[in-house]
This record gives C-alpha cells, structure tokens and sequence, in this order.
C-alpha cells in the first residue's frame, strides 16, 4: 500500500470520529458519565453534612443489605432494606400485570374500530399524559381518600357504612402506578394489534376455536412483541417510583425510590444513596434479561 | 334430502348513510357435493354471501339453513363449514404442518389422529416435504395448498373459497383448477366458490350463480348459462357477446337488414334485444347472409381469428373463427362481408 492511500485512510477514520463526536459526547456525558459518578460515591465515606469524604469504604454497600443491632454490635440482615426492594418488584410486577389487563382488551378495542375513530380513541389515551404526574396523582387520591368520591357515593348508597380506608395502602400505590402507566402499555400493544391480520382471527374462529383460544392461539402469539415492550414500559419506571409511592403510600409504604431519595435527603448518606441506585438498577436488569430471555425463548421454539 | 344450503330471502344491508344493501332478498338452494360458483363483478355481494353463509356476518333478515338445519344462531366455530380465504390467511407463528391441524387441535382431536390426518391432508396437496417449513418459507401457490389442506383437514361438510386463486399466476391458476375439482370430486365435500373470472367459474363449476348488484340473476350450469343467457347483464359478462336490436313481429324477428328470422322465446311485438355468441356466427358472401357489412379488422390469435364487422346499420358485430391448418386467409379488412348464424342460437334477452 502505498503511503498516499495510507494518509487517505486516516484522514477518513478521522472523519468518522468527527461524525460521531455528538452521539459519543451525550453518551458519554449522559449515560456514562453520571453512572460512573454514582457507582464511585457508593465506595466513598459520607460526609457528616451529606455530600462524601474522598475515603475509600465499602459501609454503604455493606449497608444495602447488613445492618449492626444498635444494641449489641451484632451483624443482621437489614430487614427494612430487604422488605423495601421486595416491596418495590411487589408493587411493580403487580403494577404490570395490572396494567396488562386493563390496557391488552382497551388496545384490542381500539385497533377494532373503524380506522377514522381511532385516533380520537387514541388521543383520549394520551391526553392524561400531558397533564403533570403530581395533578394526576392527586387527583387519585382525591378520589379515593376517606372522604373522597367513592367512598361518599359508597356510604350515600348505603353499601358502606365506615369509609374505606384506600389511601397509605399498597393498593393505593399500585392503583396510582397503574393509572399513571397505563398509556405505556396501551401504545405499544395497540402498535402491534393494528399490524394484525384480523383475517386470521377469522380464519382462528372458522376453524372451531372459541374466542378464548383466538385469544390465546393467534392473537396473543402475534402481539407478543407489543406486550413485552408494554410491560418493559411499565415495570421498569414502576421499579424506580418516587412520587407516586410517596403521595400514595403516605410515607410509611415505601419503596426504593423513596428509599434513595431518603438517603440522599434527610439521611444524608450519599454513598448509601449511591450504592441504593445500583443496587436498583441490577434489579432492573436481572429482571429484564430474565423476561427477554423466557419471551425470547418461546419465539425460538416457534421460529 | 335437504340442501347443504338453502337460503330464503335473505338480505344483508350495511347500516351508514345511506345504508349500504349488499344483499336483497338472495333465494338459493345448493345441493351435497356439488361444485357451486358464485360469480359476479367486484361488489356484486358474491363474498358478502360467502361470510354470511361461513357465519363472519349475520343477515339483516332472511333464513339461512345447513342440511335442514338453521344457521342462523351459530357462530363460525360451531358450523361445519371451512373457508380458504383470499389471502390464505396462514398462521405465521406456526409451521405448516401446525396450521394444517389447527383445526382438528380444536375440534379436540387425540395427538396421533392429529397427525395422521394432517399427514394425508399434506399427501393430497404435495406439501409433505414441506412440513416443518414456517409459512413466509414457502411460495404463494404452496401457501394456497397450505390454505386448503388446513380447511379440508377438518372435514367439512362445506367449503368455502373466496378467490383463492386471483394472486397466482396464469399456469399455476390452470393447474389448481383442474386440481379444486379433483379435489371436490375425490372428497365429496359441497364446494362453494367465489369469484370475477368467468372462464374459471365455467372450468369447475356444477353450477353457477351469476350475481349483479346483490342479487342473482341467473342460476344454472356452466352450458345453461352460456347458451341460455337470461338476461343481457349474463349474457355480457359470460363469455363475448354480439347484441342485436330487432322488431318482433308474430312467431319471428325482423333484423335491421330487413330479413327475418324464427327466433324461440320472442315476444310478440315490439322491440327486443337478441345475443349472439361471436363463435355461432359465420362469414358469407356479402348477398348471401343475415346481415352485411364492412371487415374492419381480422386479429389472429392463434388458436382462434377474429373478425370486427362494422354493420350496415353502424353496430359493431364480432365473429371467432377457429384456426385450422387448411384455413385459408379467405377475407381482409376492407372486404365487404356477410353474416349468417342459425336461428336456434340467437337467444332472446330481456334488458
């Protein structure tokens, strides 16, 4: 190779770099970056006024999981930690699943109807999403506090006598999630169900299949990907929840999200904080590649 | 013995506005295993008929019975009628084995009767090769052999084919044709078929339903239809046609040359529209025929030559002369020809 076609060679390698310097730079700066800041603080020491002292530690990742009794130095398992994470893929999976049931037969409805209708169906799916999460989730609890709307109509009907106590419960955060989710579920499935040949749900029903196994056969196989997308939408934000959890919960059910936000906060144990984070976002993806791996399983063995 | 099919004024009308009536008052009765056509142009309501009679629509009144029975309360999954749809309609998450016994999975079958149908099903339409193969593996005409396997598969008492032929091409089309009728004849199964091709329809059919605008307007064989036509919109769309307008006058007709002619089925007087097919018609001397014109163009096509004659009165005529190998080019454009036919192949036609 001559040394003309060398320098060429260079200077388009050059080029490319150039090219891609943005893309890199937002990585690098936005994913990488604070990642790398977070995982470093949860090795440090905490400051006494939050913040960190530049001293290598692994207390915050010892106190993740461990915790000494007060009392008699001894090393436990931190039961409040533990309870919090289990807590938090509680409510999530729930979250999905609830999400799932009510957004899989909602996209159904809407990929169903006339083509001319359904972007208004569509627009009335969305438009909550444009309103802030806080309004949204006070609106919620207005509904269903002790002297909210559906406990009033209840007890004016004459079905409840004492209000029903929904608010600061687990329900009320995974109703809170749902409400505020939703829509990640119902666009991704509704992608996937307007690609759907309803001429095979006809040809599913023409050959002696009840509508459960259409359901089941033909329609669930072929929206697949849309309910894997759906449900990524929703489990992954509901993991890391903070402000839903917090108005909904009342502060005595927390979750991870909490948690961190505590740390960081009045705790003022930044590298607990940190430690917090990453110890979150493993969860995310151990469950993640887990769900990929049982859906992508299924879609191997039918090709 | 009942009919497979038989409906009785039957109407589907599509509510909107205006409403849309897609079908009005269809009375039709279809016997067992017989190869019946629904023919017609695209909107006639031919398909609608088939998704009434498969159970995807309901009718907006009518009666609709299967071997005596009434359909009208049962859902697709509960009538013993298979339909090969348009497009094949194939699973795509399913091998073609696995879509040939869909069915029989529904119907409850046992695994190894599963298998053993769907394994003759594979051997009557050559695709046992193929068995593993998913569905977007294979070619257009293999799919349409999937389709039919997988309706035949559970053995209907009636099938239904919605053009299952219109996407392949021309010589593939010719072989499933002949194979559809094998098919019909070996199975016993009642084979109700759509479609727009009048040759296709002519080719397999036992008998034909020509239908226009929602309704049917002419029932009967592929040789009735052709030289019976019943009225002017079948005898147009079976088959080319030459349309002459004549006086009748008594038993006979009187063309517009002035000659006349004993035609079967005319009415008395007045004027009336009579069919001639371009193949029953012969050239002449230009003084020795029906009528007489000018030879505006001869088209070789082959097996056939066509002859465009310009009548005296301005009416466009056409004759199909077969090809043999003695035919002599005996006239050329610009000739002035005669045309004779014989009287029994003039049909008369009410507009």
């Amino acid at each position: 190779m001559s040394d003309l076609s060398i320098t060429e060679a260079k200077r388009q390698s050059r080029n490319r770099w150039l090219l891609l310097s943005p893309a890199l730079v937002i990585l690098i700066f936005a994913a990488s970056g604070p990642l790398l800041i977070t995982l470093v603080y949860s090795f440090l020491t905490a400051g006494d006024f939050g913040g960190v002292e530049w001293e290598f530690s692994t207390d915050a990742w010892f106190g993740v999981f461990m915790e000494r009794d007060i009392f008699d130095d001894t090393l436990g398992w931190s039961d409040a930690h533990l309870s919090i994470f289990w807590r938090s893929v509680k409510l999530s999976l729930l979250t999905t699943l609830a999400c799932l049931i009510v957004g899989f037969p909602t996209a159904y409805f809407i990929a169903t109807r006339p083509k001319k209708q359904r972007d208004m169906w569509m627009l009335l799916i969305i438009i909550p999403f444009w309103t802030n999460l806080l309004i949204r989730t006070f609106a919620i609890l207005e509904l269903i506090r002790n002297e909210g709307v559906v406990n009033t109509v209840l007890i004016a009907m004459g079905v409840i006598d004492e209000p029903i106590q929904m608010l600061f419960t687990e329900f009320a955060i995974i109703l809170g999630m749902v409400y505020v989710y939703l829509p990640l579920m119902v666009l991704p499935i509704y992608a996937s169900m307007e690609r759907l040949d309803f001429n095979l749900v006809e040809a599913a029903y023409d050959l002696y299949a009840t509508r459960m196994r259409v359901l089941r056969r033909v329609i669930l196989p072929l929206v697949k990907p849309g309910v894997i997308a759906g449900s990524i939408l929703v489990f992954v934000p509901s993991l890391g929840a903070y402000v839903t959890p917090r108005i909904m919960g009342g502060g005595n059910q927390l979750m991870i999200g909490n948690l961190i936000e505590l740390q960081f906060g009045q705790g003022r144990n930044w590298p607990l904080g940190a430690a917090l984070s990453i110890t979150l976002l493993a969860i995310v993806m151990v469950a993640l590649m887990a769900y990929v791996r049982a859906a992508g399983d299924e879609e191997v063995r039918h090709g | 013995m009942a009919k497979a099919i038989s409906a009785r004024a039957l109407r589907k009308v599509y509510p909107g506005t205006p409403p849309v009536e897609a079908l009005g008052g269809i009375e039709i009765e279809i016997a067992d295993n017989e190869f019946f056509t629904l023919l017609g142009p695209s909107g006639c309501g031919k398909t609608t008929l088939l998704r009434l009679i498969a159970g995807f629509e309901h009718p907006t009144s009518g009666t609709m019975d299967m071997f005596g029975e009434s359909l009208l309360e049962a859902p697709p999954h509960k009538r013993q009628i298979n339909t090969v749809f348009q497009n094949y309609a194939l699973f795509p998450h399913m091998t073609v084995a696995e879509n040939i016994g869909f069915g029989l999975e529904m119907l409850g079958k046992s695994k190894g009767e599963i298998a053993t149908t769907t394994g003759e099903m594979m051997e009557l339409v050559q695709m046992s090769h193929l068995a593993d193969r998913q569905t977007s593996q294979i070619s257009g005409g293999q799919q349409q052999r999937v389709a039919l396997a997988r309706a035949l598969a559970p053995k209907p008492k009636i099938l239904l084919l919605d053009e299952p032929l219109s996407a392949l091409d021309f010589k593939l089309r010719k072989n499933m044709q002949l194979e559809l009728k094998r098919l019909q004849l070996e199975t016993g199964i009642t084979f109700i078929f759509v479609t727009h091709d009048q040759e296709e329809a002519l080719t397999m059919s036992d008998r034909i339903a020509v239908m226009s605008d929602g309704a049917i307007r002419q029932i009967g064989t592929p040789r009735e239809i052709y030289d019976h036509p019943a009225d002017r919109f079948v005898a147009d769309f079976i088959g080319d046609t030459n349309f002459l307008t004549v006086e009748a006058k008594g038993a006979s007709v009187k063309l517009a040359s002035g000659k006349s002619l004993k035609v079967a089925g005319a009415p008395k007087a007045g004027q009336v529209t009579i069919a001639v097919r371009p193949e029953h018609a012969r050239l002449t001397g230009a003084d020795n025929g029906l009528m007489s014109g000018v030879l505006e163009n001869v088209v070789y096509l082959g097996t056939d030559t066509h002859f465009h004659v310009a009548l005296e009165d301005g009416t466009a005529f056409v004759l199909r002369q077969q090809n043999a190998p003695d035919t002599a080019a005996g006239h050329v454009a610009g000739d002035k020809v005669g045309i004779t036919f014989p009287a029994d192949v003039a049909q008369v036609l009410s507009d």
